[in-house]
């Protein structure tokens, strides 16, 4: 019956690291991330300095803050569209009332709206079910509307950035962007929440398998709400932070950085479908993103060569990714 | 051994891998044309990733397969079919969210033959519109079976096809399965119940861990040889008339559960029975006599439509399973598909309840999870080589995470239906003596099986359940096989022996003793 020999296995190099990068999702996407820097470098020796890296830190924040909120979301299998609007609204009223008022009831006033939207989007997702898309499409799009006629109210009393919010959103202290103050403890504080407490186990609970979550006991509804508050208040951060680099409120000012939030999350990792996927991953997303901008300019390419090119290789991260999980 | 054929499969030196997990070490196995051939193990031996890599649903990191004589490489399931085998895996294969009818055209089954086979194996009224996803767990194996027959395939592989089957079906299935040898087909049959490879098959392959350790014939008195093969140590297994013998102390404790009257929809009529401290009582019942409702309705999962539950004697309604958590009581789902994160670690599926409800959203003390979860872990000895997400555990050890979730949260009334599925000899015996040993602490269990034996072996009353009503309450002593399964059928208790059936009958050799 045996006339095996031994064939102790040694599984192929290529199959190993296959493994391994399903296991430690940050390793490849680190190794992404130099690639292009080096990319970079070539193409443009020198560019690579430590004001440079700065720089690019200092605008990758509000990204990976946003990339927070739809991780969040997006670990239950949902999205946060709303994020643009919320933010946007936060920075806008800010900008408007900081005149008017002393910095805390203005904070208080920015931050308002973000509440209130999350708690819709929240209410629509976990109690009626509302697909998520649709949900914070909708709350974006009248979040929106009422910013508009908000702007006719307030548009004679002029708008002006405080020094504080400038200072935080690009400032360098000893060539450190003063915005990491901010933003690290918030980063530290949702990988916290989503590895280490029982709300986070809740999130991944509920993007895995919904109903035995709820049949484990867990309530799908108050999960959600808290969620999407969650990922609303990180918008108006975020909002809050971007104002303070471009120094010019609009109505759009956060608008072109929510479908990159949604691609960096998925460049790190996050299935769409939920229950996979982590923070750190998402922020290394948002760097990758930040740099692969820098180098489709560098490159001189034309806008819509470019916007190509940059869905081109969020495609191709997916589809190796997807791969990778799928085999192990 | 009959050396006469030639064998019309052959594998030999088959390895998998996974990273540092070695599913398959070296495993082999030979069939015959026109044979039923066992493959048999432990939980994690490797049987399934065997029928995945004969089957071409896997690739093996090395091993040659040789199929009528001639070594090919099977690629895919597709190469496999063309070459007449045709797998049945141990999960349900259809598409949830398609009707059956879409999952028979993609996979070009032909639906005739596909109903003809549905209807001869006991499952007469079956709408092909219905979503695959509203089809119970043991219909959902049947037609997964149905498929796979009505290709014709030379060679069928069944994975744990009968262990969410009750008796009725399963009994249809082995009928099925027999007859498919007399055209000279060959089956290769995955089953931890001895019932059913003495009743069925000629030969057995037995894996342990991931290497083929023997090969027996079928007759009179080989089970030990297989569970000494399997586990590579003697256990004694205690059959249910001995432990029926060895009297358990009657000791009535009060009324944990009370059910009074319950009604849910059609399927669950005018149900009463009690529950007491320290209380098993096993529930019996052919496949969709309300079963499946008592238990959703005491867990709170579905409403019922009439009738009182009392929880220590008070009126309780259940709207979502919060609220049953919240009394203390835990329910162990029949579906793993239902129970667990299958992308999550094995540590949090099990530490699962410890966290749901608002109060319970803080930071988790990481120190006392592991120590809870690691002593469920080893009272259950889950195999936890492959801990990282638990759809890389074998289909036993999965259904064990499932278990020890509930024994960690310490629920003072467990519902467990069907626990043992899928569970090798030596886990279940370990499992009955846990539930013994809950009960001892004054838990209450109610325990639906499918394996009538175990009735004896753990319960202290059984509870009969057909057309959705208890049609009898037996006291431990007389439930052996014949009398419940007498009573799943409605029968009355002292009626003359009516034939029920291959599994029911004590004279054929190799059966229940
Ligand atoms: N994708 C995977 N990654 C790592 N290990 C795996 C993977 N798939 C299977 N294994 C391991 O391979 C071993 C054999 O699993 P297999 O499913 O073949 O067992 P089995 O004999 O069918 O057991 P059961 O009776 O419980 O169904 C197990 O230890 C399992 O953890
Ligand atoms: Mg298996």
């Amino acid at each position: 019956m045996s006339e095996i020999a031994d064939t102790s296995p040694q599984p192929h190099l290529g199959r190993r690291l296959r493994r391994l990068m399903a296991d430690q999702p940050i390793i490849p996407l680190m190794v992404l991330l130099i690639l292009l820097c080096a990319v970079l470098q070539l193409l443009s020796p020198g560019i690579i300095n430590p004001l440079w890296v700065a720089n690019t830190i200092k605008f990758a924040i509000p990204l990976a803050l946003l990339a927070g909120a739809q991780t969040l979301t997006m670990l239950t299998g949902g999205l946060d569209l709303s994020v643009g609007t919320v933010g946007t609204m936060a920075a806008f009223i800010m900008a408007t009332q900081i005149g008017h008022h002393d910095p805390a009831t203005t904070l208080a006033l920015s931050l308002l709206p973000a509440v209130l939207i999350g708690l819709a989007n929240g209410v629509g997702v976990g109690i009626f079910r509302v697909h998520p898309l649709i949900m914070t499409l909708g709350t974006g799009l009248v979040g929106s509307g009422i910013l508009q006629v908000y702007q006719r109210t307030v548009i004679a009393s002029g708008s002006e950035i405080p020094p504080f919010i400038v200072w935080l959103g690009t400032g360098l202290t000893y060539g450190v962007p003063n915005a990491l103050l901010l933003f690290v403890p918030i980063a530290a504080l949702i990988i916290f929440v989503l590895r280490r407490t029982g709300f986070g186990r809740q999130v991944y609970a509920i993007g895995d398998n919904e109903k035995a979550s709820r049949l484990s006991g867990s309530t799908y509804w108050q999960v959600i709400l808290a969620l999407y508050v969650a990922s609303s208040l990180l918008a108006a951060i975020a909002g809050l932070l971007y104002v303070g680099v471009i120094r010019t409120p609009s109505l759009t000012l956060l608008e072109p950085l929510v479908l990159p939030s949604v691609a960096a999350t998925i460049i790190g990792g996050t299935s769409i479908f939920g229950g996979r996927g982590s923070y750190a991953t998402a922020i290394l997303g948002a760097l990758i993103l930040r740099v692969l901008t820098t180098l489709l300019t560098v490159l001189q390419m034309p806008e819509g060569l470019r916007q190509g090119l940059f869905g081109l290789v969020i495609l191709l991260v997916t589809a190796i990714y997807l791969r990778i999980i799928e085999d192990s | 051994m009959p050396m006469t054929t030639s064998p019309l499969l052959e594998a030999n030196g088959l390895v998998k891998t996974y990273g540092a997990v070695r599913a398959l070490r070296n495993a082999s196995l030979s069939l015959l044309p026109g044979e039923v051939h066992a493959l048999m193990g432990a939980n994690g031996a490797g049987k399934s990733t065997m029928v995945k890599i004969l089957t071409g649903a896997l690739r093996p990191t090395t091993g040659r397969i040789a199929i009528r004589g001639v070594e090919q490489k099977v690629r895919s399931p597709a190469d496999a079919r063309r070459a007449g085998l045709v797998s049945v895996y141990q999960e349900p294969s259809l598409i949830p969210d398609l009707d059956v009818l879409s999952n028979l055209r993609l996979t070009r089954t032909p639906v005739d033959a596909f109903r003809h086979w549905v209807h001869e194996l006991g499952v007469p009224d079956l709408d092909l519109g219905e979503m695959a996803r509203d089809v119970p767990l043991a219909i959902l194996r049947v037609l997964d079976l149905a498929r796979a027959l009505a290709i014709e395939p030379d060679v069928l592989l069944l994975d744990e096809m009968t262990a969410a089957l009750p008796a009725n079906l399963a009994e249809k299935v082995l009928e099925v399965v027999r007859r498919q040898t007399q055209t000279g087909r060959s089956v290769i049959f995955i089953s931890h119940r001895f019932l059913e490879i003495s009743a069925l098959c000629d030969r057995a392959t037995i894996l342990r861990d991931g290497e083929t350790v023997g090969v027996v014939d079928i007759g009179p008195d080989v089970e030990d040889r297989i569970v000494e093969l399997m586990l590579g140590e003697r256990i004694l297994r205690k059959h249910g008339a001995a432990v029926a013998a060895e009297a358990r102390p009657h000791a009535q404790g009060k009324t944990r559960l009370s059910v009074k009257n319950l009604r849910v929809g059609t399927k669950l009529n005018d149900v009463s029975f009690d529950l007491h401290d320290g209380e098993v009582v096993g529930v019996v019942a052919l496949e969709g006599q309300g079963q499946d409702e008592l238990f959703a309705a005491l867990a709170g999962s579905i409403r019922p439509s009439a009738g009182v539950i009392e929880v220590e004697g008070e009126a309780v309604k259940f709207g979502k399973p919060r609220d049953a958590i919240d009394r203390g009581i835990a329910y162990v789902p029949g579906d793993r598909s239902d129970a667990l994160l299958m992308h999550r670690s094995v540590r949090e599926n099990i530490a699962l309840p410890f966290s749901t409800g608002v109060r319970r959203w803080g930071p988790i003390n990481m120190s006392n999870e592991r120590t809870t979860v690691l002593r469920a872990i080893e009272r259950l000895q889950i195999d936890t080589r492959a801990q990282g997400e638990v759809r890389r555990l074998s289909g036993g050890n999965q259904q064990k995470v499932t278990i020890a979730r509930w024994i960690a949260a310490d629920a003072k009334t467990i519902l467990c239906f069907d626990p043992t599925r899928g569970i090798d000899v030596r886990t279940k015996t370990q499992i009955y003596a846990l539930v013994r040993e809950l009960a001892a602490q004054g838990k209450s269990v109610l325990y639906y099986t499918s394996e009538l034996e175990e009735i004896q072996l753990v319960c202290d009353r059984a509870v009969a359940i057909f057309g959705g009503r208890v049609v009898d309450v037996l006291p431990v002593e007389i439930a052996d096989e014949l009398a419940l399964t007498r009573a799943a059928y409605g029968l009355p208790r002292d009626a003359a022996a009516a034939d029920l059936g291959i599994l029911a009958d004590p004279t054929r050799p190799g059966a229940a003793p």
